[in-house]
């Protein structure tokens, strides 16, 4: 360890005092920066009043040193030249407090990830760290004493969506003891889980492991569950949300019908006329229904835009006759507005299928055994429209069946992420057609993708059951036959890369594994809770590997299909994740911010209006009675846009203000 | 008991300040007899070896407008600097260089060259310029320097006061003349105007939309201007909210948006570059190309930002112009 | 006149959640560039002043790069689009005041791109290199001699007190 001296003149720059350390960090920094060297120069500087180098300041005795020469050199201010703020910011104000001065005058110098880890001159990688020296220097003087803020945490969550993600969200938090809000736009829970059939790689039934899931949230006393409803405003912040739930009508009391379905029966429409949406429009329903046998709620639901009796109101009401003894039909119900608060919001909103007539070339909605893979699992369900008999649209069996893989996925026409879950979903499916009807299957895929457990062997299995695979990416489909064994088939064309040459193989069905998107609202959805998308359009995790969960809106976190195309496994894991960052929060009971936060001097402010807008966190309102412009403390996230933007300078930033920043730039420029 | 002797001065301006000083009307006979003007060249008689011959800091205040262009205004700036014991900044163009530092985006010679030879009033021959001396008969002849930049008084000599505006109103300027024969004065270095932007006392101010968002800029002859709404409601650039107040909105009560002459706040640096700052990120577009359409409704971001602030401000003068050292041309 | 010894000197202005970060990246990858480039970290490109981008280009500095993430990713949703507008207008002002356009860069640059660090940082000092030096300080200096001189025979007048004559010509 070098003492490069104490030198008590440069404390005649006012009260500032200030000590400049430079560490080693063994030989990351030493072995090319010349420390001892930057040290002397800082020495002279300004305000500095002891200056020192050291092999690894962020160890405990330098953390000691820099507390012992806060008390005997009656420090002020603590400049620390060592690695990236990003990594050791939060330990040395945390040492510094510990030495008895406030940990926000303490300033940073990234000597190490941007300078002697990215350079290889020695003499100008000791020049840039002197001049960032100088820079952290002049600025700390301009730093003031600030305090961590706190936030209480409302014990409440609301969790957004009641697909697998959300239910399990919810279960694992009502079991810790917290009360939930499960609020899904849907007429019940189950998500596209509960259009399955069976999952890969098991080959487990979906309702089974599901159902079960969905009636402990029925009747799990910490758990409010509101279907058919949706989230329309949210206000406030983490810990202290007030959120606006839209709970759409019935027109049937929750509380007293119990499922009998009777007015199902009665209805005037004597044959189900509407497309069943939970049957992804393969079979057809009444306007008033259920949505599938296992809902939950059980309770029916009528579709304004089909009653006749909502829409014009002239109708025999066969329903209400049929229920006269419970009296659950209520064709005076309104949408109802409610308020609830929460302290923290999980998103497991899920995602849509990719629209298969974006790619027109593949004959979906031209040619009627052209199918999704979602039409295909509802074919295959021995709940679904056809009793799990998979049929073609004329009724007879298909002999062979083409899988087309990537449909909407890896594609730089339409959507290029990969949507991690097709290449099982569609083996599993071809399993299954091979076990319900010994048709031939080929499967057209780019790459197979099977990671997770069992999923090799699942391929492995698929091979063994004779399902062929064809590399390529297909070009199109046709009813055009060339040859005899064409006609009346639809012919797939693709060029089989392994075999070298474009082929034409005839087929009677076509499923098209059609990728996942983000949901159509996303980005309104996004907005009302102030996340960010990625570039795709999922919701934006805070970091993809250290934090897939947590978005950079505290207080609101993301699970499931919504954060990114995943299979059940992986969002089970996120929604236990999430569950889980919730309940720190929750348990901790407050959250501490950083106090880099936006103040308007109010004497300085002329009400110009100008910064209202800009913030995305709404935290600038307009104060009508003093006519002035204001920032909550409480939502200000500290990006310094107003600050930039305040035309007349009356808005400063704790941290990062002009001062501060003005100093940085002149000391970075001052030595050569 | 001798009174406070006070002198005016001009330099580069448009004699406006002049007007300004001549519009306190009535009050005028007020400061007439209460000070003794020593030096008031559009008015009086007094000359430069009058001033010459003061002793030092005997001049209570001079009021100096005029930006710094030529030799003579540096000497006279530097004599009435020594003769003075406050000397103000009157205006806009000693105060940040004014209207006539915009020539900073032009060489002495392209000036020079404009004006004694292509301007469209100019006689074809002969071509002539301004010497700096000249013999005739024996006798020297001279005239100042013009100088490859234009200046704000404190690029010259140290300033104690601006008092703002293009031209300062009777009301600051009274109101400043007042404080200083009172001895009643602010920190050196002041502006002696409110601290605070203009839109604060101006009366469209109720009229702005906290919600502003900029699809498209106007200049203010293509629109048939709203007498009472807000000018950046109306697209309009507006420099009120990067200007100081203290004008009485003249400007916007007619009915014209603020260009900017009272200088910026003191919390700010550079006017210009705060109100394009301030601007753009009022603008909606999200697309570069649509930012671009946008934007190419300020087709002069120097001469609408800067109009009077381009001496004082970070980058002072287009930075590729040569400096010629040669006396006149 | 070119110094043979000058380096290019380059402010930079990095945000804190992607630029900053993909700097920090660059420098665990040992990724090697150019060192004449210095940083200013803030919370967000939408920070960015153009006073500071001004101030900087003023007290020397050659270049000025801003690194914000890209649009729809802001970490304030949409700080970086409040500086993309200003990038915009704030090239056409620094065009109409001499300063070469590559002198001022506006680069998107996320947390997981280190390699463009370095690579954006190379190629703009290249560039800045090839223009030499703006050195607006120096220039300032040559701007105001013109003045120095008349300061000096002033200050002579001053000694002599009674003197003064229209001042003669000087070179």
């Amino acid at each position: 360890m070098n003492t490069n001296g104490t030198n008590g003149n440069n404390g005649n720059n006012g009260d500032i005092r200030i000590g400049f350390y430079i560490c080693h960090c063994g030989h990351n920094i030493a072995a090319l920066v010349d420390c001892p060297a930057v040290a002397q120069y800082a020495d002279k500087l300004p305000g500095v009043v002891v200056s020192r180098d050291y092999k690894y300041m962020c160890s405990d005795p330098g953390q000691e040193l820099i507390q012992q020469d806060i008390r005997e050199h009656k420090l002020n201010r603590v400049v620390v030249a060592s690695c990236s703020p990003l990594l050791h910011e939060h330990t040395f104000r945390d040492a510094v407090a510990a030495g008895g001065l406030n940990p926000f005058f303490f300033q940073m110098v990234n000597i190490r990830e941007h300078d002697s880890w990215v350079h290889t001159d020695p003499a100008e990688a000791t020049a840039k760290a002197k001049s960032l020296a100088h820079a952290a220097i002049r600025r700390v003087r301009f730093h003031k004493a600030l305090e961590m803020t706190r936030v209480p945490i409302h014990p409440d969550v609301l969790v957004v969506g009641g697909g697998i993600t959300g239910i399990h969200a919810a279960i694992t938090l009502a079991n810790a003891g917290k009360k939930v809000f499960l609020v899904e736009r849907e007429p019940s829970i189950g998500g596209h889980m509960a259009k399955f059939d069976k999952t890969f790689p098991t080959l487990d039934c979906a309702a089974c492991i599901l159902t079960p899931k969905m009636s402990a949230v029925r009747s799990h006393p910490n758990i409010t569950l509101w279907t058919y409803s949706e989230v329309v405003k949210v206000e406030g912040y983490v810990g202290n949300y007030v959120v606006t739930v839209k709970r759409k009508p019935r027109y049937v009391n929750e509380e007293l019908c119990v499922g009998c379905q009777e007015c199902i029966k009665a209805c005037i429409f004597k044959e189900p006329k509407f497309p069943d949406e939970f049957n992804v429009g393969l079979s057809k329903r009444k306007p008033v229904y259920i949505p599938f046998p296992q809902a939950v709620p059980q309770v029916v639901v009528i579709d304004p835009e089909r009653c006749i009796q909502v829409k014009t109101g002239k109708c025999k009401k066969t329903c209400l006759e049929a229920c006269a003894d419970r009296q659950a039909i209520d064709f005076t119900q309104k949408e109802q507005r409610v308020e609830i608060k929460v302290g923290n919001i999980i998103m497991a909103t899920g995602f849509k299928l990719f629209d298969a007539k974006r790619i027109p070339q593949y004959g979906y909605g031209l040619y009627p055994n052209v199918v999704t893979s979602l039409e295909l699992e509802r074919l295959v369900t021995s709940s679904g429209p056809t009793g799990g008999e998979i049929i073609l649209r004329d009724g007879r069996h298909p002999k062979s069946v083409g899988f087309i893989l990537c449909v909407g996925s890896r594609d730089m026409k339409t959507n290029r992420w990969c949507s991690r879950t097709c290449c099982m979903h569609s083996m599993k499916l071809a399993q299954l057609v091979r076990e319900h009807t010994h048709a031939d299957v080929t499967v057209f895929y780019l790459d197979i993708r099977a990671p997770g457990k069992g999923c090799e062997e699942f391929y492995d299995k698929s091979l063994k059951e004779g399902i062929q695979f064809v590399r390529g990416r297909v070009a199109e489909v046709t009813d055009w036959a060339l040859a005899r064994e064409e006609e009346g088939k639809l012919v797939i064309r693709v060029e089989d890369t392994l075999a070298g040459f474009v082929r034409r193989i005839p087929v009677d069905m076509i499923v098209l594994a059609v990728g996942m998107e983000p949901q159509a609202d996303a980005q309104e959805v996004r907005r009302m809770f102030n996340m960010s998308c990625g570039t795709e359009g999922w919701f934006l995790e805070k970091h993809p590997k250290l934090a897939p969960v947590s978005t950079f809106t505290d207080g609101v976190f993301i699970a499931g299909c919504c954060q990114g195309p995943k299979d059940i496994p992986d969002s089970i894991a996120q929604a236990g994740a999430a569950a889980a960052e919730a309940l720190a929060l929750i348990d901790k009971g407050y959250i501490e911010q950083e106090p880099n936060t936006a103040f308007i001097v109010e004497e300085d402010c002329s009400g110009c209006k100008s910064c209202v807008p800009l913030c995305p966190f709404t935290a600038i309102t307009f104060d009508a009675t003093k006519q002035k412009a204001q920032i909550n403390a409480a939502l200000c996230k500290g990006c310094g846009t107003c600050v930039a933007a305040c035309p007349s300078g009356s808005i400063k930033q704790n941290l990062f203000d002009d001062e501060e920043i003005f100093s940085e730039i002149e000391g970075v420029l001052a030595h050569a | 008991m001798p009174k406070p002797k006070i002198a005016f001065y001009w330099c580069a301006s448009c004699g406006g300040c002049e007007e300004a000083v001549v519009d306190l009307a009535e009050d005028i006979l007020g400061v007439v007899e209460a000070v003794d003007i020593v030096l008031w060249p559009v008015a009086m008689d007094f000359k430069k070896k009058d001033v010459e011959a003061m002793p030092d800091k005997s001049i209570v205040a001079t009021l100096f407008n005029g930006a710094i262009r030529t030799s003579e205004q540096e000497e006279m700036a530097h004599l009435l600097r020594r003769k003075s014991q406050v000397l103000i900044a009157y205006g806009a163009c000693a105060q940040m260089g004014g209207i006539p530092s915009l020539a900073n985006q032009f060489s002495r010679d392209q000036l020079l060259r404009f004006v004694y030879e292509q301007a469209p009033t100019m006689a074809d021959e002969p071509k002539s310029r301004p010497q700096t001396s000249f013999q005739n008969n024996g006798h020297a002849l001279t005239l100042p320097q013009f100088r490859n930049v234009v200046r704000s008084l404190d690029q010259v000599v140290e300033v104690d006061y601006c008092i703002p505006g293009c031209p300062p109103t009777p009301k600051i300027t009274k109101a400043a003349v007042g404080a200083v024969l009172e001895g009643k004065l602010p920190p050196k270095g002041s502006v002696l105007a409110p601290d605070i932007a203009l839109c604060d006392q101006c009366p469209r101010k109720g009229s702005k939309p906290a919600d502003l968002s900029f699809t498209q800029f106007k200049r203010p002859h293509m629109v048939k201007l709203d007498p009472e709404l807000c000018f950046l409601a109306q697209d309009v650039v507006c420099m009120g909210p990067a200007t100081r107040g203290g004008c009485e909105s003249v400007c916007t009560r007619g009915n014209m948006p603020c260009s900017g002459c009272f200088g910026p706040t003191s919390r700010v640096r550079d006017q210009g570059a705060k109100m394009l700052s301030s601007l753009c990120a009022n603008v909606a577009a999200k697309e570069e190309k649509d930012i671009t359409q946008t934007l190419s409704g300020i087709p002069d971001p120097v001469g609408t930002f800067y109009r009077y602030s381009l001496a004082s401000s970070l980058l002072r003068r287009k930075v590729d112009l040569p400096i010629d050292a040669k006396k006149s041309s | 006149m070119r110094d043979t010894h000058w380096q290019p000197r380059i402010v930079a202005f990095f945000c804190n959640w992607c630029t900053y970060t993909a700097a920090d990246l660059a420098g665990v990858s040992r990724l090697k560039y150019a060192p004449n480039v210095r940083v200013i970290r803030l919370m967000c490109s939408g920070r960015v002043d153009p006073q500071f981008v001004l101030d900087a280009l003023a007290r020397g500095a050659d270049g000025v790069l801003i690194g914000g993430c890209h649009p729809g990713d802001c970490h304030y949703v949409d700080g970086n689009y409040k500086t993309l507008r200003r990038f915009q207008l704030l090239k056409r002002l620094l065009a109409d005041m001499g300063v070469e356009q590559v002198r001022l860069r506006l680069e998107w640059i996320s947390a997981s791109e280190g390699e463009r660090v370095k690579s954006v940082i190379n190629e703009m000092v290249e560039q800045v290199r090839a223009l030499g030096p703006l050195n607006l300080p120096g220039r300032f200096a040559d701007w105001d001699r013109e003045m120095t001189e008349l300061e000096a025979n002033i200050r002579t007048g001053e000694e002599q007190s009674a003197r003064k004559e229209p001042e003669a010509a000087h070179a």
